[in-house]
């Protein structure tokens, strides 16, 4: 008997596309076999028994922090701050990649 | 070398004159050109006339006056680019301060470099970085250890005084111990995130590498504290852990779980690991037994969320703002992206992402029972010695194991203190792990400290 694959070619494409992560076809074979082999590993959580337990988030106990809702002007950016690290501005905005046609 | 001395005897040389700082600063810069390019150590480095112009305008009564300290490159600092180790931010260079850095500058310390490691914190060895896989300074056919590989390694080769890591499936400690170097997991939440490039946030900590536990707590005393830049740091006041460390812990009961000296255990290290329990016991500690059976099951669940909140992360990085384009990331962080975004997808959310928030609940109540016996909870640090260069890059199993004795102290939140207990035979350096209950820095630091008072593992170098 042929072990059944968790998961398939098809699948990392569609993971690939999900995160928005351009994939030569010489990676994506690489990848669906360590992909497996993470998944073989982490399967391994469903033999434990965690029907009685609730779920932990986060472990620091704290809760609603919260700060005044003013302007904190030692931590606003100037116009030229924020586009200093942008590959491509224009008239003092980013540049986007269309999403229309 | 002066960069031998300790952080308290180089502070008290620069007050009574007899060590110039300037000196100090010097011999960082000559080890940096001296190995730091052959072992891939730093990514960026601070112009040398920068930094002593920066110590000339320094009030020598700062608690940290002059120190030199590398930071991971994880780290926002404005005075150097912050790669995280990525070819994504190559050119990226912050316009603000991460609090760590803020809080270290405002004490009079002086940073040279950032330090290699593996891009954004994926893996445990530094061979995931698009800067050259970082070399161990021990034996430069092997890796350095990871995610903090640069930082520790600047630490080992006296670049600098002491160096501030990040960790969150063990980052700090698997480096530390394979560097024969001391580090520190804090608390989660001990000492602030802010601008601390994300990972796996309900799991990041911000901690020091240093020669040893004395120098941990000079540092941990001026980094740790609430912050209103990050939520999640912690508002519990900061003791002076100097002081901590000074008084001798007594009567210690040490907890010993047989679960975690199982089959994937190096048997020199397990050896290594019991002999460090028997000097404790010479030392005046009790050995206790607990139960931990836990190892295999945390590394797995640790497998699932940390991809999951990387995949959450590393979506912001679409090239727009700053950074490049996504088909830069290296194929072991897209392999960590595409499993979280699979983890949390519809559909196999329940069966990976939230079994994993419960298997978390499981080990904070496990734990929580080992230390009703015991004060500090002794593990193994790393399973395995350091591998050749490129092994545990082309293994993800490897990869993943090389986290196990980490990985379950990540899920908890607690902290974990790593320093040097002996060598290998193949001559290379074995560290073990101390864990405590959440904000007991203070107790781990004071037997780290007892500890190296009475032997002199932290005090070998490599030679380079």
């Amino acid at each position: 008997m042929t072990k059944t694959k968790l998961i398939t070619t098809a699948d990392i494409k569609h993971l690939a596309k999900l995160a928005n992560l351009p994939l030569s076809p010489e990676r994506l074979t690489q990848l669906a076999s360590q992909i497996e082999t993470t998944f073989e590993y982490i399967q391994t959580t469903q033999n434990t028994d965690t029907s009685k337990y609730l779920e932990t988030n986060q472990v620091n106990e704290l809760s609603n922090i919260l700060r005044e809702d003013i302007v904190d002007d030692s931590h606003t950016f100037t116009q030229e701050q924020a586009l200093q690290n942008a590959k491509q501005t224009h008239n003092g905005y980013f540049i986007v990649p269309a999403i229309l046609e | 070398m002066l960069l031998d001395k300790s952080l308290k005897e180089l502070l008290a040389g620069y007050r009574n004159k007899s060590i110039d700082p300037v000196d100090v600063i010097n011999e960082a810069y000559a080890q940096i050109t001296k190995y730091s390019t052959d072992l891939n150590v730093l990514i960026s480095v601070r112009d040398k006339q920068e930094a002593l112009q920066q110590l000339r305008s320094l009030s020598p009564s700062l608690t940290l006056y002059g120190l030199p300290y590398i930071l991971k490159d994880s780290y926002s600092t404005t005075e150097l680019r912050t790669t995280c180790a990525s070819k994504i931010l190559d050119n990226y260079f912050p316009v603000y301060d991460a609090t760590v850095h803020q809080k270290l500058k405002a004490a009079g310390a002086i940073l040279l470099g950032k330090g290699n490691m593996d891009a954004w914190g994926h893996g445990a060895s530094t061979e995931n970085s698009d800067f050259g896989m970082g070399k161990n300074p021990w034996d430069p056919t092997r890796v350095v250890g990871g995610s903090s590989g640069g930082p520790a390694a600047a630490v080992a080769t006296r670049m600098c005084a002491f160096a501030i890591g990040e960790d969150t499936g063990g980052s700090i400690r698997n480096p530390a111990a394979w560097n024969n170097i001391s580090g520190l997991r804090v608390t989660y939440g001990r000492v602030s995130r802010y601008g601390c490039v994300a990972y796996a946030s309900s799991m990041d900590t911000v901690g020091p590498l240093g020669k040893t536990a004395e120098d941990l707590g000079v540092i941990l005393s001026v980094i740790a504290g609430s912050d209103k830049y990050d939520a999640t740091s912690a508002p519990n006041p900061v003791p002076d852990y100097s002081q901590l460390l000074s008084k001798k812990p007594q009567h210690l009961k040490i907890g010993i779980a047989s679960e975690m000296f199982g089959p994937g255990l190096d048997k020199e290290i397990s050896a290594n690991t019991k002999a460090f329990a028997d000097k404790l016991s010479d030392l005046g500690h009790e050995i206790v037994d607990i139960s931990l059976p836990i190892a295999e099951i945390s590394d797995a669940a640790y497998y699932i969320l940390a991809p999951s909140e990387t995949s959450s992360n590393l979506s912001r990085y679409d090239g727009i703002r700053y950074g490049n384009m996504r088909e830069l990331f290296t194929q072991e962080t897209m392999r960590r992206i595409m499993v979280g975004t699979y983890e949390l997808s519809s559909g196999y959310y329940d069966a990976y992402y939230r079994k994993a928030l419960k298997i978390r609940t499981l080990l904070i109540k496990t734990f929580q029972k080992a230390f009703d016996k015991c004060d500090v909870i002794l593990l193994p640090e790393n399973p395995i010695m350091p591998p050749k260069l490129g092994d545990l890059i082309s293994d993800p199993l490897a990869n993943m194991l090389a986290d196990l004795y980490n990985t379950p102290v990540s899920l908890i939140g607690s902290p974990a203190l790593v320093i040097p207990s002996g060598f290998h035979k193949n001559g290379l350096p074995i560290g073990v792990q101390l864990v405590g209950k959440k904000f007991a820095e203070g107790l781990l630091l004071a037997l780290g400290h007892e500890y190296q008072q009475a032997t002199d593992w932290h005090t070998r170098s490599h030679k380079l």
